[in-house]
């Protein structure tokens, strides 16, 4: 006989491959009422709308690193766009269609001699207006005070060794920059095109803890 | 912050639950409304001490920030805010139904 | 050109990291004028100051603990936090 299972409650997997937070159906946290207050508060006092909540939700939900991977594909793909990206990258990103908003975005190029990861220290900025949300590692106190002392062995435990050769730039996003690391391209893909190439940046190689990788 | 001796990395992550879009999103629309700014969301997270990085997820402590912020500025009085989280409460035991 | 990232510790918000302050780097590049946010964090009007990217070598950050003394941190620092070197 089948048995209905009730999937959220079980341990089952979101759309997007990672757990489901526990949500409706627990009991009511302090600071979820506090949410709820401010939420409901603001908007009878006239500030925000209920639809500006609910189309801001949609803006940050549509932002994933399949945006950025559009662009690094484009960058690969275009060296004139590179020219660009590398000129003003939060200019070139609006220039594909992207809505970033206010963000100021540097790019921050792979090559042979130099390997670039970013960290915010002070808090946790990341250039989520392209990306959308950090992951819970960039925000841990761990990734944060070891990326500027060890990268290396930071970027070990995530599985990339840099040779002694090539130099290691760590950016600490201290003020009003964020920056995307432009991977290198792999030699295996020269010929693909944007479309193909996009599915070989992963959001990890655009933070610079990872390389890009052949699609599953 | 920077250079401090830490452990491993947890590479474990999550999907956002609906709540923390939604203090996610009241930040953003609070900022764009000249009600607070990033730095001001700042400054209230780093006031609030080691003890609060601690026990309270990233989520709880940017809403208790933009709660702050939003006393700070005259968006509402703390009284307004006990009233109204009474009534929240109120409402039910699930986040469902208080919402 | 070199310059000095100040030795001074004033309480409140600061976006200058503690592990950079009192050493020396090389400008990158100018960013350009951004609001103060030592002065934005209380919202009082702020201030437009000049942003500057400077590059510091693992070594002068962290003497014989680097890991690897000619990898560099590059980071975003207010003109005020700055003097020659």
């Amino acid at each position: 006989m089948p048995h209905d299972h009730h999937d959220h409650d079980h341990g089952a997997l979101s759309p997007s491959g990672h757990p489901y937070r526990k949500d409706d159906d627990i009991v009511l946290s302090y600071w979820q009422m506090m949410e709820i207050s401010v939420r409901e508060l603001l908007i009878e006092k006239g500030h925000i709308t209920a639809a500006q909540i609910h189309n801001q939700i949609n803006t940050m939900d549509a932002r994933s690193p399949a945006n950025g991977a559009k662009v690094v594909a484009r960058a690969w793909s275009d060296p004139e766009f590179k020219s660009a990206l590398l000129t003003d990258a939060g200019q070139a990103s609006r220039d594909m269609g992207f809505d970033i908003g206010p963000m100021h975005l540097i790019a921050v190029e792979n090559t042979i001699l130099v390997h670039n990861v970013v960290v915010c220290t002070l808090c946790s900025c990341y250039p989520r207006n392209l990306l959308g949300l950090p992951p819970d590692w960039y925000k841990s106190r761990a990734y944060r005070s070891r990326t500027v002392i060890e990268p290396r062995k930071v970027l070990s435990e995530f599985g990339v060794e840099i040779a002694q050769d090539v130099q290691v730039r760590v950016h600490d996003s201290t003020a009003d920059m964020r920056y995307l690391v432009l991977p290198a391209q792999p030699k295996e893909t020269m010929g693909l095109s944007a479309d193909e190439l996009a599915y070989w940046v992963t959001r990890d190689s655009m933070i610079g803890v990872g390389l890009p990788q052949a699609p599953k | 912050m920077g250079g401090d001796p830490a452990g491993g990395i947890n590479h474990d992550q999550h999907d956002f639950a609906l709540w923390e879009k939604r203090v996610d999103a009241l930040m953003v629309l609070a900022s764009s409304a000249g009600l607070m700014n990033t730095d001001s969301l700042r400054r209230v997270l780093e006031d609030m001490g080691e003890e609060a990085y601690e026990t309270m997820s990233y989520y709880e402590r940017w809403i208790a920030s933009v709660s702050q912020n939003m006393v700070e500025s005259g968006a509402f009085s703390t009284a307004e805010l006990a009233d109204k989280m009474a009534q929240i409460k109120a409402r039910g035991t699930t986040y469902g139904d208080a919402t | 050109m070199k310059v000095r990232v100040q030795n001074h510790w004033p309480p409140g918000h600061i976006r200058t990291p503690a592990y950079l302050r009192g050493k020396t780097g090389e400008i990158e590049r100018e960013i350009g004028l951004f609001n103060n946010p030592e002065q934005n964090a209380y919202r009082l009007p702020p201030q437009q100051q000049r942003l500057v990217r400077v590059r510091f070598t693992m070594a002068e950050i962290w003497g014989d603990a680097a890991e690897t003394p000619d990898d560099v941190i590059e980071a975003e620092i207010y003109a005020h936090w700055l003097e020659p070197a």
